[in-house]
């Protein structure tokens, strides 16, 4: 209650000041609350953790389970099922969260089970909108907790189900501790019930209720016996030191289905009758068909039906076949003759994206993100100035299972099985393209095949129920091949900065000025979701910059927004992918500049940043950082480059020791990473996803690129897009720094700063500093033949 | 008319005869297993063994697979494949799971003819294994950790050195 009272007094304080068109559909509003913080709503119900416990509907019920809230039920045999709003993509969610439920409620671990939750606004996500607010992370200031409180609120209403944003423990954290903790008094209450006892004499370990008297009664047994009684009015959560599972590292709850091929991904189901379906998509980005000849592919063996896909969810269209088998359907689509509409794309190539992008730095000074002191007047004044433009490509998000979804159109609504981060967005597209009603979709989610950001997207879903009306009644698959999934994906935008720095006299920074130019993202994706377009500012392209935790004199910080007819969406560490590798790149030269050892450098523009500088010093002693490196296998010298980075929360440095190996290419060996994010429920997947985000980050620093031809993408199979394979793969050591802070992201936090240290550790091999992304050494460079320190 | 052997199953299937393997298991046997990735052999997803050698299904016509023993990650037994997918949870190598069991049929395949591989062994022999989670040095450990339980001293009893726990 006293939570309420003061966020009331807070908001009467404020001066946010809220305009809204009426006719405004709610769902609006909150996209405009992702764009621009002047646009939020007020007088929307409250929904506090405490609020999330319940669902509008109960949990559907499973044989032998009785549901205690929205997030748990107990079987009568003693399982506990967590009941998780998040999509498994690899990132261990289902663990980690069923790690939160199993803690509070005191559960037996071995006997966690994992289920999706239904669609429900209290499964919506907060975290990550919270997060999306563009406030620099070292201004607590009344606007700001104004604005997450506002935001965080409106949310809960109208908001999204999501995983992503490295936000799922994040964002179910205190809701489903709640969730546990209250289930457990209710069972402790159920127990003193029956054996005429005071709940405060029992207490609970291993899914058993204990009185002090020796008594003991199993959570299966109790639910089968008694009707559990009312949740109490308030519970206890545990203090972080009565932790016994969160902290332990726990191996992944699906990792034996998973190896042994038992997990269904939405590629794998085999609904009764299915059919499969192939697509053409349009060559040109954005294009349609306008004109089909099917007559020979009709004729083709296996092939029931052929139709036109019109553009749908941002997609470009295209045209798709139903056969008996995939292959089928696939050999088929080679007999279309299709006339295409290329559509506005048809005239832009890469060199034109980079000169729209330098002309966008150029010229315009773009939204200040982040500003102190007056930095242009400080580069005026400095001793030592540095100037230098960075490049980074388009990528691809390239997840392993293929884009796919399975829909069934009947004449009472429809079925689809689908791996989606968005099934509230899945639900909705369906039933868009469908024309019915978002309730008669009824949504089966499955393992994903990968995520990256492209399991945010609905294009292949609403594609799918669009094919599938084709043959109404049975089910369709409709799979994309790999070169279609390359071509046809929505990148993370191209980006073009120029970073200006000054230094005194003494070598330190005064005056450090950012500005970028990309597509915006968030803007992209209301328009394809929301049909809505916005005005604001999207701080996703300049985020990894503008929150600059170095404390510089003076700042500023810009970016600018530039339309352009490519496709963009949200890619692993989204604006973090690039600006680290821009910001951690230019703090180098100008530490270089100062002739200054890099982590000292860093190390005294983070007085006031204890946690980032820990965060360094941990990571430098861990990598010998200093100290000589002895020669690679092959007898090349062997340089470190370190790069620190914050990301949704979490804090990671890593230090990077590479060679050159004889065609000119990096050879990365070791990465030693060090970081903080908050506490470490599950430090086993901690780790993992850090390794992963290495990997995926140095495949990006190494071969990633997504290049345009007259609106055409070049890159299509594994050959030409390449992710890393054995060989190339670096030693990964992680360590995880002791943290009491709230629990904050994974999935993408490791990723950022392996590309600055990747360019860093080549230039104090090569002397050359590479500001382009995919780095390449160019042919002029010599190789360097003597071992180099550090 | 086409026969093939599945894991120890004989299907007389009528089908082109070059409809890949991968389309044959996949949507006419519903064996999804295999997992389809690039249907070029360039990512060893769809990895199955045809007379105990890792294939890639994708690119094997069905014809050329009749008379021959094929297994699928679903049929794979035996204490070489006992002792990978022991060491596959033990390191708790999987993260979104997609390309395991083509990772999982690779590194049978290795250690059936490698009791001992060194690292530059298996780093040859799955670098047609694509990874995009980027599990790879997990998959070293535990192709590692299955070669002890194969041929360590405690061969058998299940025990390994590498980190994690299992259950
Ligand atoms: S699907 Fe066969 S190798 Fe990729
Ligand atoms: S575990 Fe996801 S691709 Fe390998």
């Amino acid at each position: 209650m006293r939570k309420r009272a003061s966020h009331g007094r807070r908001r009467r304080r404020s001066h946010v000041v809220i305009s809204l068109a009426p006719a405004m559909k709610r769902r609006t509003f909150l996209l405009a609350g992702l764009g621009a913080t002047g646009a939020l709503v007020l007088g929307w119900g409250l929904l506090p953790p405490r609020q999330r416990i319940t669902p509008s509907a109960p949990l559907p019920p499973h044989d032998g389970e009785v549901p205690l809230n929205g997030w748990l039920a107990i079987g009568t045999d003693g399982h506990v099922t967590a009941y998780v709003p998040k999509a498994e993509m690899g990132q261990g969610i289902h663990t980690a969260l069923a790690m939160v439920i199993a803690e509070e409620l005191d559960a037996d671990w071995a006997t966690m089970r994992v289920a999706h939750t239904g669609i429900d606004r209290i499964y919506n996500n907060v975290a990550t909108i919270v997060d999306g607010l563009p406030f620099h992370p070292d201004d607590d200031g009344v606007i700001r907790r104004t604005m997450a409180w506002l935001t965080a609120k409106s949310m809960r209403e109208v908001g999204v189900m999501m995983t992503g944003g490295s936000s799922s423990v994040k964002d179910c954290w205190e809701p489903m501790r709640l969730a546990a903790a209250t289930a457990r008094a209710q069972l402790v209450q159920t127990a003193a019930r029956a054996w005429k006892a005071d709940a405060s004499d029992c207490t609970t370990a291993n899914g058993v209720v204990r009185h002090r008297d020796g008594r003991t009664i199993g959570y299966g047994a109790l639910v089968a016996s008694a009707t559990p009684l009312a949740s109490p009015g308030t519970v206890a959560l545990k203090a972080p030191r009565d932790f016994r599972l969160i902290g332990t590292a726990q191996p992944r709850i699906e990792r034996g289905d998973k190896a042994r091929g038992r997990a269904t991904f939405a590629i794998d189901v085999r609904p009764a009758g299915m059919l499969h379906a192939a697509i053409v998509h349009a060559p040109v980005l954005g294009g349609h068909a306008t004109r089909v000849d099917d007559t020979k592919a009709r004729a083709m063996p296996g092939v029931r039906a052929v139709t036109i896909v019109p553009p749908l969810r941002g997609s470009t269209g295209g045209v798709a076949i139903i056969a008996t088998s995939h292959w089928q359907a696939r050999q088929a689509l080679a007999a279309l003759d299709v006339t295409w509409d290329d559509g506005p794309a048809a005239t832009i190539s890469s060199a034109d994206v980079t000169r729209a992008l330098e002309t966008a730095v150029a010229a315009d000074d773009g939204f200040a993100y982040h500003s102190v002191g007056d930095a242009t007047a400080a580069l005026d004044g400095a001793a030592t100035r540095l100037d230098a433009t960075y490049r980074a490509p388009y990528l691809a998000h390239v997840t392993m299972e293929p884009m796919n979804c399975t829909v069934v159109v009947r004449d009472d609504g429809a079925e689809c099985w689908a791996g989606t981060q968005v099934p509230g967005l899945a639900r909705d597209a369906i039933a868009s393209v469908l024309g019915i009603d978002a309730a008669r979709v009824v949504l089966h989610e499955q393992y994903l095949g990968g995520g990256f950001g492209r399991r945010l997207e609905t294009d292949v879903i609403a594609q799918a129920a669009h094919v599938a009306r084709a043959v109404r009644g049975t089910p369709v698959q409709l799979v994309w091949s790999r070169e279609e999934d390359t071509r046809h994906d929505f990148y993370r935008p191209a980006c073009v900065a120029r970073f200006r720095a000054g230094l005194d006299a003494q070598g330190q920074l005064t005056a450090w000025l950012a500005h970028s130019a990309s597509q915006s993202v968030v803007r992209a994706y209301a328009r394809r979701h929301f049909d809505i377009g916005l005005p604001g500012i999207d701080k996703t392209q300049s985020e990894g910059s503008y929150d600059l935790r170095y404390e510089v004199p003076s700042v500023r910080v810009t970016h600018t927004h530039v339309d352009l007819p490519i496709p963009v969406g949200f890619w692993r560490a989204v604006g973090h992918s690039h600006q680290a590798f821009f910001t951690e790149s230019f703090v180098d030269e100008a530490a270089h500049a100062a002739r200054r050892d890099p982590v000292d450098f860093r190390r005294v523009l983070l007085a006031n940043h204890p946690r980032q500088r820990a965060v360094l010093e941990r990571v430098a002693r861990e990598s010998g950082w200093g100290t000589p490196t002895s020669p690679a296998p092959d007898g090349a010298p062997v340089a470190r480059g370190v790069a620190l980075h914050t990301s949704f929360g979490t804090t990671v440095g890593q230090v990077v020791e590479l060679s050159i190996g004889p065609d000119r290419r990096p050879r990365v060996h070791r990465v030693t990473c060090a970081l903080d994010c908050g506490i470490a429920v599950n430090p086993n997947h901690i780790a993992q996803q850090v390794e992963s985000g290495v990997v995926f980050g140095l495949a990006a620093a190494l071969n990633g690129e997504v290049t345009i031809d007259t609106g055409r993408v070049r890159e299509g199979n594994f050959d030409t897009i390449r992710p890393l394979r054995l060989p190339e793969i670096p030693v990964v050591a992680v360590h995880v720094l002791e943290s009491a802070g709230h629990p904050e992201g994974l999935g993408e936090p490791g990723l950022p700063p392996v590309a600055p240290a990747v360019a860093n550790a080549l230039f104090a091999l090569t002397g050359v500093r590479l500001r382009t992304l995919p780095l390449r050494l160019p042919d002029s460079v010599p190789l360097p033949v003597t071992p180099a320190a550090t | 008319m086409i026969t093939i052997t599945v894991d120890g199953t004989r299907h007389e299937l009528d089908v082109d005869p070059s409809m890949p393997l991968l389309w044959v298991l996949r949507d006419v046997l519903a064996n999804t297993g295999p997992k389809f990735g690039c249907g070029q052999a360039l990512c060893g997803a769809c990895t199955v063994h045809v007379n105990g050698a890792a294939t890639r299904a994708c690119v094997l016509p069905v014809s050329a697979a009749q008379g021959k023993a094929i297994t699928t990650i679903h049929g794979v037994e035996g204490p070489v494949a006992d002792a990978v997918l022991a060491a596959w949870d033990q390191v708790d190598v999987v993260q979104c799971g997609y390309c395991q069991p083509g990772q999982v049929m690779s590194a049978c395949a290795l250690l059936a003819v490698n009791r001992a591989p060194s690292d530059g062994e298996i780093d040859t022999a799955l670098r047609g294994n694509l990874c995009r989670c980027g599990a790879y040095q997990r998959i070293r450990a535990a192709i590692h950790a299955a070669a002890e339980r194969l041929t360590g001293p405690g061969a058998g009893s299940g025990s390994g050195s590498v980190r994690g726990t299992a259950g």
